[in-house]
């Protein structure tokens, strides 16, 4: 990894330090003030757990160069736990995917592709499947009736504790208009 | 959650059980610790001496799967020993209501069981009607049939020896916890119960819920500060992400996704919306056709008319079960072709998982989107398997982080929070909103040309501006909605007047006919004429200083901070507890003050537009006894499906209403041990946004199996050693953590171990380790189908060759 143990050490003492006592920083080197001035800074709610803590992102030249807790917001109060503290290290990390890859089928590796290639080809499986699979009426086994269903059986549709309320919105409505019933999410499980 | 994080600090009795708070929620901590700087109690209960109970004042072990014999011990324990609420109970639950002549139960068995479907029918279990046909009551609570008195019966089964012969509680323990938690029956006291996965991840899971709900009930504690049944919620918007419907059972703002035979919107509207004849009810469900027809208005914007029922015949209609579990069976029998998966990782995150694993195999192909590799993005070339047996074509798409990208997120006590974008995604990373929007624009597109029923696609309202990716304000306004025409709203005294375009400033005013647009209902309110209410940061706090802070962010309903808050006070709107009065009627001014109350309307006594407190249910009384769950109208105890014991309340060993899949065959000789998966601070649920995070892969680097000493002892186990644990389904290699943290249960004489594991790993990322989910079993939740991840066999052995 890019992060040496020095810079783990150098970023991770204040926050720590902060989750620990939940309270303000004194005004030292590793005080708030000198950590983010001059910086851009916006406000960010913590992407793992529920309760909603509150968060800084300092950015300097379109980076991210400083993560710590919210001091004004309501519930955290500043503090942070061990993961709220690290998420400095999901806005910066080698690991994270920063290209489309396709893997064909059989093959052993993946390669890089275009979004707008593979936005066609995901376009073009999600059309056939739904054509083939699409269920219009069905014969329910129990009266013998004939009902409409307007049901794509072949396609499901996983997710959403990840995305914010406007996505999981899109994604539910769109889901349902390809007639997706298999529409499921973290909740379930 | 009923209440909020912050209002943990008033409560003078928490009590946690199945979950862990200190470890998964640490921030929760702060105001539970507040909570007990003032004198309040902490009470853990979990299998496992966990990071809370080491901070509780109390801390009794408990037996996975056992919670409805330990909290209906409690229940028994308050009514034996006259800690209930009375007032609270005989005016706010249906405590006095009178079961009809039929229900009867026995010997572990309600009745109306169909054997050969294995299913009740819960119309057995209905209320008594008088000739008006309004449930019967007896208010005095001395009838044999009313509620109360059935429910005093059925739990003086559960006496503390018994409970804790099967709890393999220490009979001490037990009562301390019942008598510390159950002193909050009083007005003057605030008792809150917290839960998480190990009350809801169990083949009785709802009824575990239930149970909590009934106590609280019982000791009055809904409704009020420092009270309530609180979920905690696991993943930073699973609240939201619930809330906008994406579960195969429901539609946005928990509306129902249509059943095959709701033929038309009527039928539709016929079948969900409940009816009441009491006057006194709000029943506030009554309004599902206002909520429905705005949300049809929302998708189909002018293509929905009264005409065409607002294009009810574009959704897909359910024909049974589509739960997780069971799109994973269908996806292994290769019945479905393509599978989305939007930051959800199956491949470790679902019980069963080695089958999980296999059953990816079976697509044609499979898109992921996530920050990261996950185990089900590469599941292809995962450990043991020659990727060109494979055939199935994978997309990964790389999405963009939470501080890349704009909108809200709603945590647990359902406060939905602004978040902003701080920098561009990394790489060619997109959001996921810009990634749904191209699906539906390319599809659009395709389907304009033809194909299956292609209405529902091409006349989908999709406009969300001419930008590189939907306008987050835009479809934000849409969530809460607005007028399609001008309108004049007469409401009591006012009258307001509207515009076409304008925002719908609550849902008290959301329409049938198609004058309204709301994409969910309960979002009604986040985004009015006053701007976005959910990126509000203004701390003041209510004068009544518990902390619910009305300004900041927005919560939903109509930024009602504690709901069913109308139980708080007492029939003529005096709060109970004057000293933590959530909502006040106010006589003079006519009018409610504190927080936004559950409904307009004045006291319940108020003769002519008084209403009963709990208004999401028909008859607006709180349901000691239930009338739509799939396994009975009271929490009985059952054993898991996989036990090492056998049930001691009855001859009916599991839940009867579970379906349990054929190749699960419990074998306690085999695998003696009880084996439970949980979570931990360091790492977050299939671990692919922790273990690629050099600080926290430090702090816990390793999948490991935490083990009793005496456990250790009896296997030739020391601390650090490398154990192959197996279940009927696979074995895992893992580290050994031997720890006085765990002990054995003393459950009917014997000694039975248990084994825990965290569940956070898989074959991705920088942190690599065997998945505890190849253990667990592939059967659930008799109502919601949540796998019973908590309690199953298994047996681990010295030497870390998987089998």
């Amino acid at each position: 990894m890019a992060v040496s143990r020095r810079k783990f050490l150098q970023g991770g003492a204040a926050a720590a330090a902060l989750a620990l006592t939940g309270g303000k920083a004194e005004a030292s080197a590793d005080s708030s003030e000198m950590r983010t001035k001059g910086l851009k800074s916006s406000t960010t709610i913590c992407p793992f757990c529920a309760v909603g803590c509150g968060l800084v992102v300092s950015t300097k030249n379109g980076k991210v160069v400083n993560i710590e807790g919210d001091t004004e917001h309501p519930i955290n109060q500043g503090a942070l736990c061990s993961k709220g503290s690290a998420l400095f290290q999901v806005a910066n990390n080698e690991r994270r995917l920063q290209k489309v890859m396709y893997r064909a089928p059989g093959s052993d590796k993946f390669e890089e592709k275009s979004w707008d290639w593979a936005m066609d080809k995901i376009a073009q499986r999600m059309k056939e499947t739904r054509d083939k699979t699409f269920k219009a009426k069905e014969v329910n086994k129990k009266d013998n009736k004939e009902y409409v269903v307007n049901r794509t059986e072949g396609m499901a549709f996983l997710g959403g504790a990840g995305l914010d309320n406007e996505e999981c919105y899109l994604w539910s409505k769109f889901g349902r208009a390809m007639g997706v019933a298999n529409l499921e999410h973290q909740a379930r499980i | 959650m009923t209440n909020h994080w912050i209002d943990l600090k008033n409560a003078d009795a928490i009590l946690a059980i199945g979950c862990n708070p200190a470890e998964n929620h640490p921030i929760s901590m702060k105001w539970i610790e507040a909570a007990m700087d003032q004198g309040g109690k902490l009470i853990a209960v979990d299998p496992r001496y966990t990071r809370t109970a080491s901070k509780a004042d109390y801390y009794a072990q408990i037996r996975p799967g056992t919670d409805i014999a330990f909290l209906g011990g409690m229940i028994n324990y308050a009514i034996q020993n006259n800690l209930i609420h009375e007032e609270y109970v005989r005016e706010y639950t249906n405590a006095s209501f009178i079961v009809n002549e039929k229900f009867d139960f026995e010997e572990g068995m309600f009745c109306a069981f169909d054997d050969q479907e294995k299913s009740y029918d819960p119309k057995a279990w209905a209320y008594a009607s008088d000739a008006a046909g309004n449930p019967k009551r007896d208010k005095s609570l001395k009838d044999p049939r009313c509620v109360y008195q059935q429910l005093k019966k059925h739990y003086s089964r559960y006496d503390v020896d018994k409970v804790c012969s099967i709890t393999g509680t220490k009979k001490e323990d037990y009562l301390a916890v019942a008598k510390a938690f159950c002193s909050t029956g009083r007005a003057d006291k605030a008792g809150t119960i917290l839960y998480a996965m190990g009350i809801t991840q169990s083949t009785h899971g709802t009824q575990n819920v239930r149970a909590t709900a009934m106590l609280q009930m019982l000791l009055g504690n809904i409704g009020i500060a420092g009270g309530g049944v609180n979920a905690l919620r696991g993943e930073s918007n699973v609240q939201g992400s619930s809330d906008y419907g994406l579960l195969f059972h429901l539609l946005p703002g928990y509306l129902k996704s249509p059943e095959f035979d709701n033929v038309d919107l009527k039928a539709y509207l016929e079948k969900w919306t409940p009816k009441t004849k009491d006057a006194k009810s709000a029943n506030w469900w009554g309004n599902t056709p206002k909520y429905t027809v705005s949300l049809l208005k929302a998708w189909y914007g002018d293509n929905a008319t009264a005409e065409n029922g607002f294009c009810y015949d574009y959704l897909p209609k359910r024909s049974g079960n589509y739960s997780f579990m069971k799109l994973m069976e269908n996806m292994g029998g290769g019945k479905l072709e393509g599978l989305v998966c939007m930051g959800q990782n199956p491949a470790v995150g679902g019980p069963d998982s080695l089958k999980t694993r296999d059953a990816l195999g079976k697509l044609k192909w499979l898109v992921t989107v996530d920050l990261w590799e996950t185990e089900t993005s590469i599941f292809w070339k995962r450990p043991g398997v020659n990727p060109k047996d494979i055939q199935t074509e994978v997309f990964m798409l790389p999405a963009a982080s939470s501080v890349e990208k704009e909108g809200s997120i709603s945590n647990s006590g359902r406060w939905a929070q602004w978040r902003y974008k701080a920098v561009e995604p990394v790489g060619n990373a997109k959001s996921d909103m810009w990634i749904i929007d191209k699906f539906a624009k390319k599809m659009k597109e395709l389907y304009a040309k033809g194909g299956a029923f292609p209405e529902p696609i091409t006349k989908l309202a999709w406009n969300y501006g001419h930008g590189e990716e939907p306008e987050v304000h835009m479809v934000a306004k849409e969530i809460n909605g607005y007028f399609t025409k001008d309108m004049t709203i007469v409401d009591k005294d006012k009258t307001l007047e509207f515009k076409a375009g304008d925002q719908v400033p609550m849902f008290k005013y959301l329409q049938d006919d198609g004058s309204t647009v709301s994409g969910c209902w309960i979002y009604c309110g986040s985004y009015t004429k006053d701007g976005n209410m959910m990126a509000r940061r203004d701390k003041t706090d209510l004068p009544n200083g518990l902390g619910m802070f009305p300004k900041w962010s927005w919560c939903w309903p109509v930024n009602r901070r504690i709901i069913y808050n109308r139980a708080s006070v007492t029939p003529d709107g005096t709060p109970f507890n004057p000293k933590r009065a959530v909502i006040a009627w106010d006589g003079l001014e006519k009018k409610w003050k504190g927080d936004v109350p559950d409904g307009p309307w004045p006291p319940m006594n108020d003769a002519k537009e008084g209403k009963n407190p709990f208004i999401m249910v028909p008859e607006g009384f709180g349901r000691l006894y239930a009338l739509d769950m799939k396994d009975g109208p009271f929490p009985e105890h059952y054993e898991p499906i996989e036990s090492p014991a056998t049930n001691l309340l009855s001859k009916v060993q599991n839940n009867p209403a579970v379906k349990v899949p054929k190749d699960i065959v419990p074998d306690a000789a085999k695998f003696p041990f009880v084996g439970t998966t949980y979570r931990m601070t360091e790492h977050w649920q299939a671990g692919a946004m922790t273990r690629s995070l050099p600080w926290l892969t430090e702090l816990v680097p390793d999948m490991f199996v935490e083990i009793s000493e005496t456990l250790g002892r009896a296997k030739g186990i020391k601390n650090g050693d490398m154990v192959k644990v197996t279940s009927q389904r696979g074995s895992i290699e893992c580290v050994a953590l031997v720890t006085s943290r765990l002990k054995p249960f003393n459950v009917q004489g014997k000694q039975i171990e248990q084994v825990g594991l965290p569940w956070h790993f898989g074959y991705a990322g920088a942190a690599t380790g065997d998945s505890g989910n190849v253990l667990t079993p592939s059967v659930g939740c008799a109502n919601t189908s949540i796998p019973e991840f908590k309690a199953f066999l298994c047996n681990i052995e010295k030497g870390g060759k998987r089998a």
